[in-house]
């Protein structure tokens, strides 16, 4: 990249900026298990762990595995006075039928299984390449990028917390019976905030950057 | 992770822009002030953002309009055996606490009512804030942008809370509930001011206090190396 060498004579890929606050500092990478923040904003900017990698990889097959099999088995079942009916995560999502809420079952199905599934999918392709010590994939780059882009959109952890609001106000007017699917989106969500704590973006961009040398 | 020791230092941090280089914001990799992509990450990037007030102020107002009619029409329409209710965001959370559950009730009025109201206040509160001299500190509007973009998602919540009681409460005669137009506009609502907090360029409130120290520090100005980034264990 010696097009891109800045006016001053100073190699800009040893610094590191904030992407908050815009300081810059020089690099200096942390050990592993430690943590580098911005000075002036607090921001985490480097957080590299041990073997975090392969954890990753393992967390995102297991989430994967979950996201599909917690989306088809039957979710909730409520019965009262001899009725029942169960639903299934996917069915709970595209409930908005009604006209033009048609959109909102779109958008709804979308930020609790599919873009959680496709953010797995993107970090375990970008990821098992880096970990066995391959080029990385082709596109891996963008996949990332995408991947980070999507990150405010998924909501699982949401919709878990909503699952808790609606059972407490439906509990008054009906039995409710958790099926295999309520289990596993529990575990789903930990996961999830699990994988996203131990994932450490600097060092998955650092690792792009050397391999494509 | 141990917090930083920041009194003393302030003066001392260069931002990329004063250095004449460019961060990426997506991979944090430091170029060349006149860069148009990372040549890491492929992000476009821009020293700061000239269009992000504009566009936070557009979104913000699209946000707003959305929630207005997210409070007029109905957000669930129950149907049991002895009557039909149809009830708006705050109606439904009012019956709750008339039924007793009062917990439920500060729920969703937290979820659907504060949480929303909160966020365009403080959004607008920032993108004022960097346009004109403020008094409240970088950090602290660093920590309530934050703040903002963390509790912004949350409040998809009602939206989701609508969809598993509208799908699991199907019991033909004795009850149904169905979704009303409201929940439509409340999503809406919510993706706009999420897009308007994200298009904040949070660059701009920190500096403010480059230029305010600049003139404070303007004799003991003189080196230009950047100072390294502190490690906590």
């Amino acid at each position: 990249m010696t097009a891109n060498s800045p006016p001053t004579t100073q190699d800009t890929s040893a610094l590191i900026g904030c992407p908050q606050c815009d300081a810059v500092y020089t690099l200096n990478e942390p050990k592993f298990g430690e943590t580098a923040n911005c000075v002036r904003c607090g921001t985490r900017l480097i957080s590299p762990r041990r073997k975090a990698g392969l954890q990753i990889i393992a967390l995102s097959l297991s989430i994967a595995i979950l996201i599909i099999a917690a989306t088809v088995f039957p979710f909730l079942t409520i019965s009262a006075a001899g009725r029942t009916n169960s639903v299934s995560i996917l069915q709970a999502a595209l409930v908005f039928t009604d006209g033009i809420l048609v959109f909102l079952s779109l958008a709804t199905a979308a930020l609790i299984i599919f873009i959680p599934l496709l953010r797995v999918l993107l970090s375990l392709y970008v990821l098992i390449p880096l970990v066995t010590d391959r080029p990385p994939a082709q596109g891996a780059t963008r996949a990332f990028r995408l991947s980070e882009a999507l990150r405010p959109w998924s909501m699982a952890e949401i919709f878990a917390i909503g699952c808790a609001v609606a059972l407490v106000k439906i509990t008054d007017l009906a039995d409710v019976q958790f099926g295999p699917a309520f289990w596993m989106f529990t575990a789903l969500v930990l996961l999830i905030v699990l994988q996203d704590r131990l994932l450490c973006r600097w060092s998955v961009w650092n690792a792009l950057d050397k391999t494509q040398i | 992770m141990v917090g930083m020791e920041r009194a003393g230092q302030n003066s001392d941090i260069k931002s990329a822009r004063s250095l004449g280089m460019v961060t990426c914001r997506r991979c944090s990799r430091v170029w060349a002030a006149d860069t148009p992509v990372c040549g890491r990450c492929g992000h476009h990037i821009r020293s700061r953002d000239d269009t992000s007030l504009q566009r936070v102020w557009a979104l913000w107002f699209v946000g707003l309009m959305c929630y207005v009619p997210a409070n007029l029409y109905p957000m669930l329409r129950t149907q049991t055996l002895v009557n039909k209710d149809e009830s708006t965001i705050i109606g439904g959370a009012v019956d709750l606490a008339h039924h007793g559950s009062w917990g439920i009730a500060a729920i969703i009025l937290f979820a659907s009512v504060l949480i929303p109201v909160t966020k365009f206040l403080a959004v607008a509160f920032l993108a004022i804030s960097v346009a004109r001299p403020s008094r409240v500190s970088p950090h602290h509007r660093q920590v309530l942008f934050e703040i903002v973009e963390y509790i912004g998602r949350w409040s998809m919540i009602d939206i989701f809370v609508v969809a598993i009681m509208a799908s699991l409460v199907q019991l033909n005669t004795l009850a149904t509930i169905s979704p009303g137009l409201a929940s439509l506009f409340f999503a809406l609502s919510v993706i706009f001011t999420m897009l308007s907090a994200q298009a904040f360029d949070s660059r701009l409130i920190w500096d403010a206090q480059a230029r305010a120290s600049a003139t404070r520090n303007v004799t003991s100005n003189t080196g230009t190396d950047p100072i390294k980034a502190t490690h906590t264990p």
